[in-house]
């Protein structure tokens, strides 16, 4: 009836993001807090129904004192909401969203979503991403890429798996070829909506090595449930171990298949 | 457009139908037409409640095990596969007939069941009751509104017979999904526009009723907290629902005529270009739809207040706390809501920057809401409560709106979003809200005026049993979603187990279903309840339960026209246990 | 009808209210796919905006002139009806009418040409909104004149008088309010 591997957590999933501390600490006050209020309303709810139940000889009071000192919670949740916000939304919010390191400092690598599957477009060693053409998409070229383009030459597009080196940060440029996706990655507690027509960012600095899900969050279709990826943070070494050994794969390829390819992209 | 041309019609001077048709069907009547809502919107919740359960035994268990023998198969999953056919297979689901049932629950549960009972079934019986009014100001409109609703749920379940099913992009309907999916959204945008027109001519009917049809001396001040409620969300409906209207239709174009309101320049659909113009704006579509949505939020949570506030005045036998302070709070809820609607919308792709905008509206909106919940709690203070059936669901309301509230904080709240939106966090939030909250409030409204519209109690056994077996259960299907969500597993999945993340909180969904069994049983006793109640229950008065409000002061059920005499208000809505008067309870309408 | 205005709590009529309800939802629903027109007209690359000369703006000026004066005539029948001057409000009532109905000529031969002229609703982002935006536009007038058609019917058969023309006055708000989308539309359309 319920599968071993299936369970019972409750909680947050290992953080694996410079900044998923931060926001892990944001949960938890805010869920310490709730819990508070929830707890010191539902001792009060309890005494009132039971101190203050109908039986013999117990009337209702008509007069009513306090109204004024009702206002003193709606006035604490306020200075606390603006406590929150000021001290720790607006600068996290900042920190995470609306900026981003510098793109020279890391690792960039364009995602470009369909249904239902991630590309993952990386640069390789120069550092620049061919030009892309939604003229040139075909089965073999599922992003387009113009092979003419120098810059294209070691240009890495692997699906649905995406490697990331650990101590630096990766910025995502995200767009979609067809519906809105949603680019996540539960352990680096960030996600960004993946839309067509639109470039959107995310960046994360991974601190752990190891395997993550990537997961589309926002309903894109029949595949929706399907469209999951890994992304796998790797030792610096590793990762150019692993990057040299795609662009020789993609040049042996190239080189196999000779002059025909190319122009067999341009029909 | 139509209003203008029932002006004459207003008020009075319409004497009894007398054929069964003009008297029960095409009633012009609020009562009748009340009654109409109530039943056809519990029959909507009974679809979309069929819907839950099929989805959430499909996510308890997802997929085939291993050992699984399609010759072996439980009578219950044997008896599912047979019903939906090829929609299923061995009754597990394919993915889209859980997108379809997904899009269908959230649509069903919102426009055709609890809206429309919250606003229109109580809305109309009781609101011209509670200001001492005949009827409502334009009642053939109001007549068509209930018909114009009937035709666009009718129209809305047709989809289940276009082509590939139900819609099936979320009730949301994010373009451009909804552009490319298949015929049944189409169906959905021109039901949507249906639903709109007649939530259109009812809002305008409400909100002349309650300005212009108030009884001698029931000045706003006077009016009780649910007319109130009423008010507000007739003004909240009428502002935001045109703007989805606006939105439904040009979605509506994109998807027939060939236009690109939502669809981007060289959009691809499969492997080649989607054939439109193009340069339109995917994020267009959630700007308009949320810019509805969320005020929609507080249409679904407004009247439950507002019984709320009735039934706790009732049954405390003492005034309410702070009259005030939740008729202000529930008008700068209506404000507010208009202002808050990108908190949706944080991850979009929106600019980043707006976000805190909205943070901050969204978490200034919640101080009212905090303040209504603290009135009411506080309410209670000084009373001598009473535990009736109408009561416990009331008193259910508060916690149980609490944690809705609460939950809401980390999702309005940007960075903490990041983790949580679309995930099951969210589904959770929101379900507190609307199904533990403001649903049951609804129940406890109806065995409340029950035997007002019938002249008959419901059974108080019945009721508690059904109270205690609703309200359980709601809370073991609710609160591990948000285990579930923290955790990191996304809303709208068919199979979450495909998902090697989401396996170590797959377990709760097994409970969950259970709980949703038990739910499902817990309302047997409240049909049982309600049918053997109209011809079997203990007889009730004017007024059962002693109360102020004007609608106990005309007979149960009141007659065509409702009061014998024109009643005349002397005083606020909950007066109890004044000092010095014979009864713990001071009608509104009892000459000094 | 005459002692109906007393008996509301707010002295207003409800034909009045109502209109008033009704039109603020209309506010609300062109304000929706104007502000959805001038956010993708400032936002998106690929609205091309066709020249003034293919617009037509004379002729939309005259149309705008003619819509206008439907105002003043429907003002005119209003102000007839209160003195219980039949003629005059028939008279005026029935030029409101053909304000109306020269203005869905004009309109329809707009179309027309534009249509020829490769402005269509699927040609691009403009001709979409061109079109949805006068198109629900022109259903308005059209409701309009259909509305007019009924007062001036009920009107004759002496439904209104002096001290009773409540339904006049809410025809004539919806009237102008038609009136003054024309007269956003106009600008936002074919001059920016």
């Amino acid at each position: 009836m319920i599968k071993e591997d299936w369970g019972f957590q409750t909680g947050l999933p290992e953080a694996a993001s410079s900044y998923a501390p931060n926001i892990d600490w944001l949960m938890n006050v805010l869920h310490v807090v709730m819990i508070g209020i929830f707890v010191v309303w539902g001792v009060y709810f309890i005494y009132c129904l039971v101190a203050y139940r109908a039986r013999d000889g117990h009337t209702g009071t008509y007069h009513q004192t306090g109204e004024k000192a009702s206002f003193i919670p709606d006035g604490l949740i306020l200075a606390f909401e603006m406590w929150l916000i000021l001290a720790f939304g607006i600068p996290i919010w900042a920190s995470v969203k609306q900026s981003t390191p510098p793109p020279s400092e890391s690792n960039n690598i364009h995602v470009i979503a369909q249904q239902f599957a991630w590309n993952i477009h990386y640069p390789g060693p120069d550092g620049k991403f061919g030009r892309r053409d939604v003229k040139l998409v075909s089965a073999s070229n599922s992003i387009g890429l113009d092979e003419s383009d120098p810059a294209s030459k070691d240009d890495i597009v692997t699906i649905n798996q995406m490697s990331v080196p650990l101590g630096k940060p990766t910025i995502l440029q995200m767009t979609s070829k067809d519906v809105i996706h949603d680019f996540w990655v539960s352990n680096f507690r960030n996600k960004q909506d993946v839309v067509p027509g639109l470039n959107t960012n995310l960046w994360f600095e991974p601190t752990k090595t190891g395997k993550f899900e990537i997961a589309c969050a926002q309903l894109c279709g029949l595949g929706h449930t399907q469209m999951v990826g890994n992304v796998f943070v790797k030792t610096p070494e590793e990762f150019d171990e692993w990057q040299k050994s795609q662009v020789a794969e993609k040049a042996g390829t190239a080189s196999a298949a000779g002059a025909v390819a190319p122009s067999e992209n341009r029909s | 457009m139509d209003t203008h041309g029932h002006g004459h019609d207003a008020g009075h001077g319409h004497g009894e139908p007398t054929s069964f048709w003009r008297k029960y069907v095409f009633s012009v009547d609020h009562k009748v037409i009340g009654i109409q809502y109530l039943i056809t919107s519990f029959l909507f919740l009974l679809v979309g409640f069929g819907m839950m359960m099929l989805m959430r035994y499909q996510l308890a268990w997802p997929s085939p095990p291993d050992d699984f023998d399609p010759e072996k198969m439980s009578l219950v999953r044997s008896t599912i596969a047979k019903i939906f056919g090829d929609k299923m297979e061995y009754g597990f689901m394919r993915p889209d007939f859980y997108n379809q049932l997904g899009a269908m629950h959230g649509t069903i549960m919102i426009f055709l069941g609890v809206v429309p009972l919250g606003v229109a079934a109580f809305g109309n019986y009781v609101l011209p009751l509670q200001i001492g009014a005949p009827d409502m100001a334009f009642p053939r409109l109001n007549m068509m509104s209930y018909w114009v609703y009937l035709v666009g749920g009718i129209v809305m379940m047709s989809s289940y017979f276009a082509p590939d099913g139900f819609p099936q992009s979320g009730w949301t309907s994010y373009a451009p999904l909804s552009i490319v999916a298949p015929p049944g959204q189409t169906v959905w945008c021109i039901a949507m526009v249906i639903i709109i027109t007649s939530s259109l001519l009812g809002s305008i009917n409400f909100i002349v009723t309650t300005l212009n049809m108030r009884a001698k001396g029931m000045t706003l001040g006077r009016m009780p907290v649910f007319v109130w409620a009423q008010l507000v969300t007739a003004v909240l409906l009428l502002l935001a629902f045109p703007v989805l209207e606006a939105g439904a239709l040009l979605q509506l174009l994109d998807r027939v005529a060939g236009t690109s309101f939502y669809i981007p320049k060289d959009m691809m659909y499969g492997s080649t270009v989607f054939p439109a113009a193009g340069g339109g704006n995917p994020i267009l579509w959630q700007h308009l739809f949320w810019f509805l949505a969320h005020p929609e939020v507080y249409v679904l949570l407004l009247p439950a207040m507002g019984i709320v506030a009735e039934i706790i005045a009732t049954n405390t036998r003492k005034p309410l706390f702070g009259y005030r302070e939740i008729v202000g709070s529930m008008v700068l809820i209506g404000i507010l809501s208009f202002v808050v609607w990108a908190h949706h919308m944080f991850l979009s792709g929106m600019r980043t920057s707006l976000a805190n905008l909205f943070v901050t509206t969204t978490l200034t909106i919640s101080v009212p809401s905090v303040a209504v919940l603290t009135c009411l709690l506080l309410s209670l203070r000084g009373g001598a409560i009473r535990f009736n059936t109408p009561m416990l669901f009331a008193l259910a309301f508060l916690p149980m709106f609490g944690i809705g509230g609460l939950t809401g904080l980390p999702l309005g709240f940007a960075p903490t979003d990041l983790h949580l939106h679309d995930t099951y966090y969210v589904i959770g939030h929101f379900h507190y809200v609307v199904a533990p909250g403001s649903l049951a409030a609804l129940m406890g409204a109806t065995y409340y005026w029950y035997p007002k519209m019938f002249g008959r109690k419901m059974n108080e056994t019945l009721g508690k049993i059904h109270f205690w077996m609703t309200i359980v259960p709601m809370n073991f299907i609710f609160f591990p979603m948000l285990f579930q969500g923290m955790w990191g597993m996304d809303r709208r999945l068919a199979d979450p187990t495909l998902q090697w993340h989401n396996l170590p909180v797959q377990g709760w969904s097994v409970i969950m279903l259970f709980a949703a069994c038990v739910l499902l049983l817990g309302q047997i006793p409240f049909l049982w309840n309600f049918f053997w109640s109209l011809r079997h229950g203990e007889i009730a008065g004017e007024n059962p339960w002693n109360a102020t409000t004007l609608e106990w002061a005309c007979p149960s059920p009141p007659p065509h026209g409702n009061f014998v005499t024109p009643p005349e208000v002397h005083r606020g809505p909950y007066e109890y246990s004044v000092p010095g008067h014979k009864t713990d309870y001071w009608p509104q309408d009892e000459a000094a | 009808m005459s002692t109906q205005v007393a008996e509301t709590s707010t002295g207003i009529s409800h034909a009045k209210l109502g209109i008033w309800t009704f039109l603020a939802s209309e506010i609300m629903l062109f304000g929706g796919l104007v502000s959805a027109y001038v956010i993708l007209r400032s936002g998106s690359a690929h609205m091309a905006i066709p020249p003034r000369e293919m617009m037509g703006v004379p002729l939309a000026t005259f149309n705008t002139f003619a819509l206008i004066t439907s105002s003043v005539t429907m003002v005119l029948a209003l102000a007839a009806i209160k003195v219980n001057d039949m003629k005059r409000f028939a008279r005026f009532i029935g030029m409101t009418i053909g304000g109306g109905i020269l203005f869905l000529c004009i309109k329809s031969y707009e179309y027309n040409h534009k249509w020829h002229e490769g402005i269509t609703l699927s040609s691009n982002l403009f001709g979409s909104f061109y079109y949805t935006l006068t198109g629900l536009h022109v259903i308005h007038v059209i409701g309009g004149i259909l509305l007019l058609l009924y007062i001036l019917v009920t009107g004759l058969n002496g439904a209104y008088d002096a001290h009773n023309h409540e339904r006049v006055e809410a025809a004539g708000l919806y009237w102008h309010f038609v009136d003054l989308v024309w007269v956003i539309l106009f600008p936002i359309l074919y001059l920016l």
